[in-house]
């Protein structure tokens, strides 16, 4: 076949790349050769358009053992145990293929952290839907559900935390991030850096087939009306075989068998060949004849691009094959030696002893593009919006509208399909501010969140990422873990877009300060560009997944009020912001100024003194304040506990609007008993913390004084409707 | 008491179940599903999980797996037999308890904690717990609606082998506290000589006041006494 300019865009790749390809090989690329140039060049696996803002990002720590680079990121939890985990997208394969699309996300993310040599021991998930209403928003949401549970169920490991949103931004483009959680010995960690000439390079796992060819490059353009026709990128997910393939892994990392191992996720058999020999600063020959494979007549092109799931490739030391062919034979697991390791630096790709291809390693490594791409600031914008103009509405009905809506009803529907209790560690699931899962036979637990903020990130990228950041870290704070580190996923629109590209740019620059400042470093990650339909870009939604430690677990403290007669103290500054709240948005249906400023000094503060007051266990409940203000986080310290509140009426504020559905960054609620009031009140005076007694747990019913009384069964049964009525 | 719990490529509650066992004092033993000989024990566990993927019936392969006849071979010599969830799919498999178990109600997967009401607490897998007792107990599965015939049915309810019936916190037996639509609200089952029980709810999830609660720990304790 021809390499004409038609072949060269159909794999994604520019003109100028082609002619640097040429340059490269110092002669045209056969067919083969210019498809492993376009999936390792695209976007998803080059990282072309994000590399340089990326390295940006904090990424160091005491805790920190591996940073971004490897499978996952690795942290250091104490005694010999590690925690190893990243969040990644799945997005496109999830918009035309929702069940598959979705369940191969949680394969590959749990591939990334039993590679590195962890047992997984959590699954969480951010999936963002377009607005309820859009014709195709209820069988994506079945689909994508059903697909995160269906695999993770199988597989046998909890899916404990989430979150699911709704907004019109993602009608023509779904956005499904998987997370995954590991444990790990420190001193059996697995690399996949390649070490030693002539070792051999071991296929494992299933076949291969013709699903998935090119699914990385899908996933680095946008959408159109032709979308559907993508439909054979998305690859099948197989949970059973995965187990498999965890189990027999698992049980060959016991000993010193593995030089490197590396799953094949994106571009499967390419990246990762590429990967371990490029780190390693070997080369690879690869024997295209000795891959299993599930279809008749598959041709190298075929099996160097497929992105068929549940594979491995392994480097073995010498004299082990034996002994890691039993365990993949008790596995009833494909084991084959496909190739070994050279001193050439080149991927050398043979079918039957001939030479089908060769290309220098750094050209599709290091040498890959970077682009430093034009990008423009967001100006902050000035409000318009005048609260005096505003419908009247009571402040229980706007309660109302806002509990019963779409994106702030009570999320059992969905968690109900994950099984969140197998492996017996689930302390806190789903619907807590994080999910705590204890260490297996330890008395130590890790908590878990994910968070997301698209509304302020697009009102203002700067604020929104920083304020993302802060809102996980509070959401670990208030589950009484210390946030150790975190993951993040970036979806975004088109980076040839300046004004997408400075969403990204400066979202990230907010992480960054974030991050910092709280000493949270990123350890994983994964950028998702091109999320959009026809030039409609996303909002912006950077996604971060947050880990922090219990030391030891002796009652999982959660937001649900515990008693009645206890003092509830609102912590932190309460001055109104009502601008881009879910008050408006909800309420008002106005999407308008600026996102709620961040004041990284106080939110430090307060998380740290929180924390103390729980881990000196003074308090029965905590919750944060995010969406939809003081107001919402009362109603839900109060649906699915036998306590509601007497809300005091605040003497200041003379807008009751908002004070209660304002969204104040840095703020939290505890519950405190009579006989610990004197204590907590010492610690947060001693640390200069602003806070406020706004009230008394009661029996029964949710009150504000002389404004509201609603039952807190009803108020329950309201915030339980949205799902079941769909 | 020894125990062996029987583990199937897609078994995974298989640690969770040994754990419990441990924990309560059993010499507890896993059997690889290719093994063709039970270790001696007194009671062998069919654990949760997906025993050979399930994307055929559920436990339908795992019902003719090698060690399986073995099991059953135990069943018939008069040893306790205990199958939970994907345990109890592949028990009706084999024939061991009647009935099927067919996809829930909603048609999804559900995992919750539920109520249940022991009905018969004169066997050895229930003496502990007391009659009418309610527990709170874990389900998490997508095909827990049993069914069978009305000949069985009446059997079951004559000789007393209906063993749990899910129920409200209050006890009520009704629809709206049958989380997958099994007949009668049934949970689980003995066979007539009352050496097997199947069950959908998770026992070895109950064993753990930090993690859950310890409802499922009498289970347990009644097999030990």
């Amino acid at each position: 076949m021809k390499i004409t300019n038609q072949v060269v865009e159909k794999h994604g790749l520019n003109l100028e790349e082609y002619s640097n390809i040429k340059k490269f090989l110092k002669r045209e690329p056969n067919l083969l050769e210019l498809g492993i140039f376009s999936a390792m060049w695209n976007e998803h696996c080059s990282y072309k358009s994000s590399r340089r803002h990326l390295k940006n990002l904090p990424t160091k720590g005491k805790q920190v053992i591996q940073g971004p680079g490897e499978n996952a990121g690795v942290i250091d939890i104490g005694d010999d145990d590690a925690i190893i985990f990243k969040i990644e997208s799945h997005n496109h394969p999830s918009y035309i293929e929702p069940y598959q699309g979705a369940a191969t996300g949680v394969g590959g993310i749990l591939r990334d952290v039993f590679t590195m040599g962890a047992r997984p021991i959590a699954l969480l998930n951010s999936i963002h839907f377009g607005s309820p209403e859009h014709f195709k928003t209820k069988s994506l949401l079945n689909g994508v559900v059903s697909g995160i549970g269906g695999y993770g169920n199988c597989i046998g490991i909890p899916t404990v935390a989430g979150e699911t949103k709704f907004n019109k931004t993602y009608n023509e483009n779904i956005l499904v991030n998987a997370m995954a959680v590991g444990h790990a010995k420190k001193d059996k960690i697995f690399y996949s850096k390649a070490k030693g000439v002539n070792k051999s390079v071991v296929y494992v796992g299933s076949k291969t087939g013709r699903d998935g060819i090119h699914g990385a490059s899908m996933a680095s353009a946008e959408f159109d009306e032709n979308s559907e026709e993508k439909k054979p990128t998305v690859q099948v997910g197989d949970p059973f075989t995965e187990k498999l393939l965890m189990e027999a892994c698992l049980e060959l990392m016991k000993d010193n068998s593995i030089i490197s191992i590396q799953d094949m996720g994106a571009a499967g058999l390419t990246s990762s060949s590429v990967e371990m020999a490029s780190k390693g600063d070997l080369g690879i020959e690869i024997h295209l004849d000795k891959v299993p494979c599930r279809e008749e007549n598959m041709t190298p092109y075929e099996m160097m691009l497929s992105e068929s799931q549940e594979r491995m490739l392994i480097i073995l030391e010498d004299g082990k094959e034996k002994h890691a062919k039993e365990i993949f034979k008790k596995w009833d697991l494909d084991f084959v030696i496909i190739g070994k390791t050279t001193d050439t630096n080149k991927l050398t790709l043979k079918y039957n002893g001939k030479i089908e291809g060769e290309i220098p390693l750094d050209a599709l490594a290091s040498k890959a593009p970077v682009y430093d791409r034009k990008w423009v600031k967001k100006k902050l914008i000035k409000s318009k919006f005048d609260f005096k103009k505003l419908k009247k509405i009571k402040i229980e009905d706007a309660l109302i509208k806002i509990l019963s809506s779409a994106n702030h009803s009570n999320k059992n529907w969905i968690t109900n399909q994950y099984d969140q209790m197998v492996m017996c560690d689930t302390a806190q699931k789903s619907g807590a501010d994080s999910a705590v899962i204890r260490i297996h036979d330890k008395e130590k637990a890790i908590a878990v969140a994910v968070d997301s903020s698209a509304n302020y990130c697009k009102a203002h990228p700067l604020t929104g990422g920083k304020q993302i950041v802060c809102e996980n870290w509070r959401n670990l704070i208030s589950v009484g873990a210390k946030p150790i580190a975190i993951t993040n996923c970036l979806n975004f629109g088109n980076p040839e877009d300046p004004k997408i590209m400075g969403e990204f740019a400066e979202c990230l620059i907010g992480i960054k300060e974030s991050c910092e400042f709280l000493n949270y470093p990123v350890v994983s990650g994964n950028v998702s560009f091109y999320n959009g339909t026809n030039k409609k870009n996303i909002s912006p939604t950077p996604v971060i997944g947050g880990v922090g430690l219990i030391q030891k677990l002796e009652k999982p403290m959660d937001h649900l009020f515990k008693k009645k007669n206890s003092d509830v103290l609102l912590i932190g500054k309460t001055f109104g912001h009502l601008e881009q709240s879910v008050f408006l948005e909800e309420v008002h249906y106005i999407l308008d100024g600026r996102p709620p400023e961040i004041n990284l000094v106080n939110e430090r503060n307060n998380g740290e003194t929180v924390l103390e007051i729980i881990k000196k266990d003074l308090v029965n409940s905590v919750h944060d304040v995010s969406n939809g203000g003081l107001i919402v986080a009362l109603a839900e310290m109060s649906m699915g506990s036998d306590f509601g509140i007497k809300i005091k009426k605040p003497k200041n504020l003379t807008n009751l609007y908002k004070y209660f559905f304002g969204e104040d960054q840095s703020r939290y609620i505890l519950e405190v008993d009579k006989n610990n009031l004197e204590r907590v009140e010492k610690i947060l005076k001693n640390n200069n913390i602003f806070y406020d007694n706004i009230g008394l747990t009661q029996n029964d019913y949710f009150e504000i004084e002389d404004e509201l009384k609603i039952d807190i069964k009803k108020l329950y049964k309201i915030n339980n409707q949205w799902y079941n009525n769909y | 008491m020894n125990s062996s719990v029987i583990v199937f490529p897609g078994s995974n509650c298989d640690r969770d179940i040994a754990v419990a066992l441990e924990k309560m004092q059993f010499k507890n033993q896993m059997v690889w599903h290719k093994e063709s000989k039970l270790p001696k024990s007194d009671l062998i566990v069919v654990p949760g999980g997906f025993s050979y993927g399930d994307y055929l019936r559920s436990g339908a392969i795992a019902g003719k797996s090698l060690i399986i006849n073995e099991v059953i071979k135990a069943a018939d010599k008069g040893c306790l037999i205990l199958g939970i969830c994907n345990g109890f799919q592949i028990l009706t498999e084999t024939g061991l308890l009647k009935g099927v178990l067919l996809r829930n109600k909603n048609l999804r997967f559900i995992n919750k904690d539920v109520n249940i009401k022991i009905i018969n607490n004169e066997t050895k897998f229930s003496n502990k717990y007391k009659k009418n007792q309610i527990l709170k107990i874990n389900i998490a599965h997508n095909e827990g609606n049993y069914f069978t015939n009305s000949n069985h049915l009446k059997i079951l309810n004559n000789e007393n082998l209906i063993a749990f019936k899910y129920c409200d916190k209050n006890g009520n037996i009704n629809e709206d506290s049958n989380p997958n639509g099994s007949l009668e609200n049934i949970a689980g089952i003995f066979n007539s000589k009352k050496n097997i029980l199947g069950m959908m709810p998770h026992p070895e999830r109950m064993m753990d006041n930090l993690i859950s609660n310890t409802d499922g720990a009498n289970l347990f304790l009644s097999l030990l006494k």
